[in-house]
């Protein structure tokens, strides 16, 4: 407890020395402590999640994809007059999302691109 | 109507405002967005007011939400991503405050509503492509091109992969509302049952034990869930914000 305060008095000087030299050292300690933070392997540890939440993130994932695509392709049909192909397409390519989507965030899909769930490596 | 599961999700104007044609009222909604940024800052200032070396209780519960943040935002974007902690922290405290007051009986749940979750999803994306953009310039659409993929089928890999990504802001604000509004009506159902069964007479209150037993735990289960959503929520956004730090893996 003894750092908790710098008493003051005639030591004044002496203990503002100290306490920057001290200082110092914990700034150092500190920096140590951020590279090895910053190398830590253990990014892969995915925190343990209950099912229920797991499921209910892949379906979110995966909806996401497909309402994403139907919305874009309606859109598209809507301002080009393309209609029904933009929809078509872009249904199916909003699919092929959702399912990289859920497959990325299922952990399925590591070396690639970062994908909503991938822990960078 | 007592039963109505979908009557808690309802916006009441408490005080209307009308500013040239547009609709600017107070609602049940914005008061408890004001309760929710009230209780944020209630906690975390009246915490750690005291600022010991040995934390108080309540101190080492701030010092501890500080710290939890602070580490899953490193884990997934190094010391460099430090510099979102701020948003971070302000979003996963906004959702946690928020979910924690819906868990008071006839209390409104801000995130139930997706208009909600929706523009902090917007938001979080946002601040991905501006920053990206900004640190990166063009080097931020390498994240739309993975590596190793043939010339022939790559332009239909950045398509998808760019409707991948922009799904994220939807995917985002779907899973918390859709959390927090389905597991606030399947606790009202069961309550629901509770007074209904109970009303027949003997034998209904002997079948309402279950339903009753049912709502205890769901209760329980609502609680995780509030504190599950808003850290996938802090540890999505972090995520993102991986990508606009370092576009190209």
């Amino acid at each position: 407890m003894d750092d908790r305060n710098a008493k003051p008095g005639p030591s004044v000087d002496r203990d503002d020395r100290e306490l920057a030299e001290r200082l110092h050292a914990l700034e150092r300690e500190l920096d140590k402590g951020r590279a090895a933070r910053d190398t830590e392997a253990s990014r892969d540890a995915a925190p343990a999640r209950p099912g229920m939440a797991l499921g209910f993130r892949l379906a979110a994932d995966f909806v996401a994809g497909v309402v994403l695509g139907a919305a874009l392709g309606w859109g598209l049909d809507r301002l080009l007059g393309t209609s029904p192909w933009g929809l078509v397409v872009f249904l199916l390519l909003g699919f092929a999302a959702g399912i990289l989507n859920a497959m990325r965030s299922a952990g399925l899909l590591k070396p690639g691109p970062p994908g909503p769930d991938d822990r960078p490596g | 109507m007592a039963y109505d599961p979908i009557h808690q999700f309802q916006i009441q104007k408490l005080i209307p405002i009308e500013v040239g044609g547009v609709d600017f009222s107070f609602t049940n909604a914005s008061l408890f967005m004001v309760l929710t940024v009230a209780g944020a800052s209630a906690f975390l200032i009246l915490s750690t007011r005291g600022r010991g070396l040995v934390p108080s209780r309540w101190q080492s519960a701030a010092e501890l939400t500080y710290e939890f943040i602070a580490q899953t935002l490193r884990e997934s974007t190094g010391s460099d991503g430090m510099r979102f902690f701020p948003f971070v922290f302000s979003l996963f405290m906004f959702i946690l405050v928020a979910n924690l007051w819906g868990m008071f009986p006839y209390f409104f749940t801000v995130t139930s509503h997706i208009v909600i979750t929706g523009a902090m999803a917007v938001m979080v994306i946002l601040m991905v492509v501006g920053f990206g953009l900004w640190r990166h310039k063009f080097g931020f659409f390498q994240l739309f091109v993975p590596r190793g993929v043939p010339v022939v089928i790559l332009p239909f890999i950045v398509v998808i992969e760019i409707l991948s990504f922009l799904s994220r802001p939807l995917s985002l604000s779907i899973r918390l509302f859709a959390n927090m509004l389905a597991g606030h009506i399947t606790l009202k159902v069961f309550a629901g049952f509770v007074t209904a069964l109970a009303s027949l007479g003997a034998i209904g209150v002997l079948g309402a034990i279950l339903p009753l037993f049912a709502t205890v735990a769901l209760t329980a289960l609502e609680f995780l869930v509030a504190a599950l959503q808003a850290y996938v929520f802090a540890i999505l956004t972090s995520l993102y914000l991986n990508d606009a730090l370092h576009p190209s893996h």
